[in-house]
């Protein structure tokens, strides 16, 4: 088995199931969203605020935010191991491709708590 | 150069210079190359693909447009007011446009990867086919979504 010290679950089987059940979530969740704007078309904030904060809705909010988290990541992980290879950038290859990963994954953390912060703010 | 009497009778040892064998090796070769990547055709589903991953980026680049403007809009009142306000102007229109077209496209293209993952539409006209849908119902979607922005 090959494994990898970078990917998400160190099993790249893992890392395909994980992206595929996060992305069920996310289907539903936008177009859950999306479906709700389009029905609603003079929203105002009352009604916004309202429909964000009902508990369902909170749940489901964050485990979008928990799916896209690990969608995300285990996504530009793989773009990374394509495109960043030493056969593409030489012997800085492993350096470089580090600290793309190290930078998604930065970025998605602070994604990921700027959305508890939002949901939990209101 | 030392060497002329000797390409004047040899005329083949010109290919002779010191060099990486490898060199010798392309001038020898009679296999066809063609290094042109604009004369190379790409079929229908190399576009799909790579186009699910350039959506996948923007999408990871839009969550911070996303985050900003649910934060904003959730934040109060005045903010909704104001995510309403930047929403009226036209290069708002664009980029929130463009956003919803990856989210579209990367969605339309990922349920037919999920569909496809579980064997159905594996064949090479069923790829073919599978990526025409996709890139049809996707231009369909944004079209439509187009009109509900503006
Ligand atoms: C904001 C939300 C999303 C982001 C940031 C995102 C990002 C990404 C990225 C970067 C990839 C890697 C692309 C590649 O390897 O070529 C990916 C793959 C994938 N995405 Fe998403 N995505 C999102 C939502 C969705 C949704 C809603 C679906 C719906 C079904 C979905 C389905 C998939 C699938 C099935 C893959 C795997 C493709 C493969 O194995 O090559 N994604 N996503
Ligand atoms: C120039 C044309 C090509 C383009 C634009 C292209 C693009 C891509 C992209 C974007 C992906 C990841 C996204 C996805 O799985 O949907 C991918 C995956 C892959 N490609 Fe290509 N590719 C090309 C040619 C090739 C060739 C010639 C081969 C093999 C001889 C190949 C073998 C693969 C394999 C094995 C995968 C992984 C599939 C998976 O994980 O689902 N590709 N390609």
């Amino acid at each position: 088995m090959v494994t990898n010290v970078t990917n998400f679950s160190r099993s790249g089987l893992f890392d395909w199931m994980a992206q595929r059940v996060s992305a069920v979530v996310l289907a539903a969740y936008f177009i859950f969203l999306l479906g709700y704007l389009v029905v609603h078309p003079g929203l105002n904030y009352a009604q916004w605020a309202g429909f964000f904060s009902g508990n369902l809705m909170r749940i489901f909010s964050l485990l979008a935010l928990v799916a896209v988290s690990v969608h995300a990541w285990v996504g530009m992980w793989t773009i990374s191991t394509d495109y960043l290879t030493p056969m593409a950038l030489g012997k800085y290859a492993t350096v470089v491709r580090f600290l793309f990963q190290a930078a998604c994954g930065i970025a998605m953390f602070a994604f990921f708590v700027w959305g508890v912060q939002i949901l939990w703010g209101i | 150069m030392g060497g002329g009497r000797y390409t004047v009778l040899f005329p083949t040892t010109l290919l002779c210079v010191p060099g990486p064998s490898s060199v010798k090796e392309a001038v020898k070769s009679q296999r066809p190359v063609n290094l042109d990547l604009r004369t190379i055709k790409l079929p229908i589903t190399a576009y799909t693909s790579i186009l699910h991953r350039v959506s996948g980026v923007i999408l990871f680049i839009g969550i911070a447009v996303l985050l900003f403007a649910l934060d904003t809009s959730l934040a109060s009142e005045e903010g909704f007011a104001r995510v309403k306000m930047y929403l009226s102007s036209p290069l708002v229109k664009l980029i929130v446009w463009g956003l919803l077209s990856a989210l579209l496209y990367h969605l339309v293209a990922g349920v037919r990867h999920l569909i496809m993952d579980t064997g159905h539409g594996e064949t090479l006209e069923g790829g073919k086919q599978g990526s025409k849908i996709v890139l049809i119902v996707s231009a369909v979607l944004i079209l439509l979504t187009g009109v509900w922005v503006w």
